[in-house]
């Protein structure tokens, strides 16, 4: 089976910044993955790379086995992306976005699954309501309808839960958990390491545009947690993230 | 909610189709703005000037009124047609929204269309119901109605595809504005939309052939009169290299990812 993801050898740089430094990953598909990292390690190139917003300088990636530069369009019709900024079209209601998403991607008469999406998202409501009205939680919400509107087999949600108040949190991430059992690949970036740790069944750390771990959660909570002196506490992933970020790893 | 890997065979067509109903979605929304609008600036031009320059004529034979009115009708096609394509980009570029664009499957060729027959689509619009509204002063005549449709849509696509550069090439409004306000505006307004280059010093005649706009104003009157400064097939000739240079440019940058994709 072709892996969901793979990227070899990726490198990108920003005049001096180099944000990406020879960085390769493979993620399976029915991964629950997590992409963890302190603000600037390059995880949002790295996605936007997968996305075809960026082009890296070297290496490629594909998504399902379709290069995201020379089979974009086959690799775009595999991948929903929420984005980690909330934007919207303020011209239009909630329908109508989702429907010209969906035309986006050249599917027609998408309005039975667009309603499923709206109904699973708590939004059928606000279906025509304009953008512009819905609280920053809702309008979060939409951008998780848009990235599913083409049924992509992998998901990549940067930091969706950012500024996201928690009977929200709660809601997306057992919707995001049900989409993962039926079968889809999910990454996930996020600063809520808790989360992570609850969700993700394996994970990458990356450090100024490398990466320094890469590991199940399990193994990393067990390399590179530190045993407590009650016994009693046990070791989390924000532990891990800091001796691994303070430090060395891989 | 079943689908994941086993999700069901999808028939995908193109997105050009939903992009381009977008564009029009989008200035139909607020059509006050896009539409209303500029028919009532142009409307206003002609009461204006036809009111002050009455009396003259044009051609030997035309009374000023009928000839600024298809002269109007061109530059609100024109105008118009460059606002859809670099207001819809920038603010799409500013508010981030274009993002949903550019994560789908489209190719730059179906971006570049779709943009540019909305821009079109809404510089006819606006062209028409100035034509309507000023045919109230007096109905031009129409000899060649297949000149002012030829005209009528490369003017309109050149436009776009210069509202296309422009909105990919600024980063903030003022940039934009300032192409708009130093390039667009005067090429538009010395392209001969309120007088025949004839009546010029020798001197400016020769400047306003430099100006490829106004091939298009006077290849578009053509189509009404019969009549124009310089034979219509070489305004045609003109015309149809600018639009195959701006064109091949708006291309370029959207192939590249020029701004929009790093």
């Amino acid at each position: 089976m072709q892996p969901a993801i793979s990227i070899n050898n990726i490198s990108k740089h920003y005049g001096a910044l180099q944000a990406l430094d020879n960085v390769s990953l493979t993620i399976e598909p029915g991964e629950f993955f997590g992409l963890l990292g302190p603000n600037g390690a390059g995880k949002t190139t790295l996605i936007s790379i997968l996305a075809g917003l960026v082009t890296p300088d070297l290496g490629h990636a594909a998504i399902m086995g379709a290069d995201v530069q020379k089979s974009f369009r086959e690799a775009r019709r595999m991948l929903g992306v929420v984005p980690q900024e909330l934007v919207f079209d303020p011209f239009f209601t909630v329908r109508e976005t989702l429907r010209f998403q969906s035309g986006y991607f050249g599917i027609r008469n998408n309005d039975s699954w667009i309603d499923e999406i709206l109904a699973n998202l708590d939004l059928a409501s606000k279906a025509d309501s304009n953008m512009r009205s819905l609280s920053g939680g809702m309008k979060r919400r939409v951008l998780v309808a848009q990235a599913l509107v083409h049924r992509p087999p992998v998901i990549i949600l940067d930091e969706p839960t950012a500024g996201v108040d928690v009977e929200l949190r709660q809601s997306l991430w057992q919707f995001i958990s049900r989409l993962n059992q039926d079968g889809h690949t999910i990454v996930l970036t996020t600063h809520y390491l808790e989360e992570a740790e609850a969700l993700c069944q394996r994970i990458a750390m990356l450090k100024q545009g490398k990466i320094v771990a890469l590991d199940s959660t399990k193994n990393l909570l067990t390399r590179y947690g530190s045993v407590k002196k009650d016994g009693e506490g046990k070791t989390d992933l924000e532990e891990v993230f800091v001796n691994i970020m303070s430090g060395g790893a891989l | 909610m079943k689908h994941g890997l086993s999700r069901p065979s999808l028939e995908y067509g193109s997105g050009f189709p939903t992009l381009l109903r977008k564009e029009i979605m989008r200035f139909y929304k607020v059509g006050f703005q896009t539409v209303a609008a500029p028919v009532l600036t142009a409307v206003l031009y002609l009461m204006i000037f036809g009111h002050v320059l009455e009396g003259r004529e044009v051609y030997g034979r035309l009374s000023y009124t009928a000839f600024l009115i298809p002269g109007l009708v061109m530059m609100s096609v024109l105008q118009n047609a460059f606002a859809n394509t670099s207001s819809s980009l920038i603010q799409s570029k500013v508010t981030g929204n274009l993002v949903f664009v550019l994560l789908a499957p489209l190719s730059h060729l179906e971006f570049y269309t779709a943009y540019i027959l909305a821009a079109v689509f809404r510089g006819v619009v606006v062209g028409l119901g100035v034509f309507l509204i000023t045919a109230w002063y007096g109905l031009p005549s129409i000899e060649y109605p297949l000149w002012i449709l030829v005209f009528a849509f490369l003017g309109a696509a050149i436009l776009g595809s210069l509202g296309l550069i422009a909105g990919i090439w600024a980063d903030k409004y003022d940039q934009l504005a300032a192409f708009q306000n130093f390039i667009i505006m005067p090429a538009t307004m010395l392209s001969g939309v309120f007088y025949s280059i004839h009546s010029l010093p020798p001197a400016w005649q020769v400047v306003s052939h430099f100006n490829p706009f106004f091939y298009m104003i006077d290849g578009f009157r053509y189509g009404f009169f019969g009549v124009s400064d310089i034979s219509p097939w070489s305004s045609l000739a003109i015309v149809t290299c600018f639009f195959i240079v701006v064109s091949a440019i708006a291309l370029r940058m959207l192939q590249k990812g020029y701004k929009l994709r790093y």
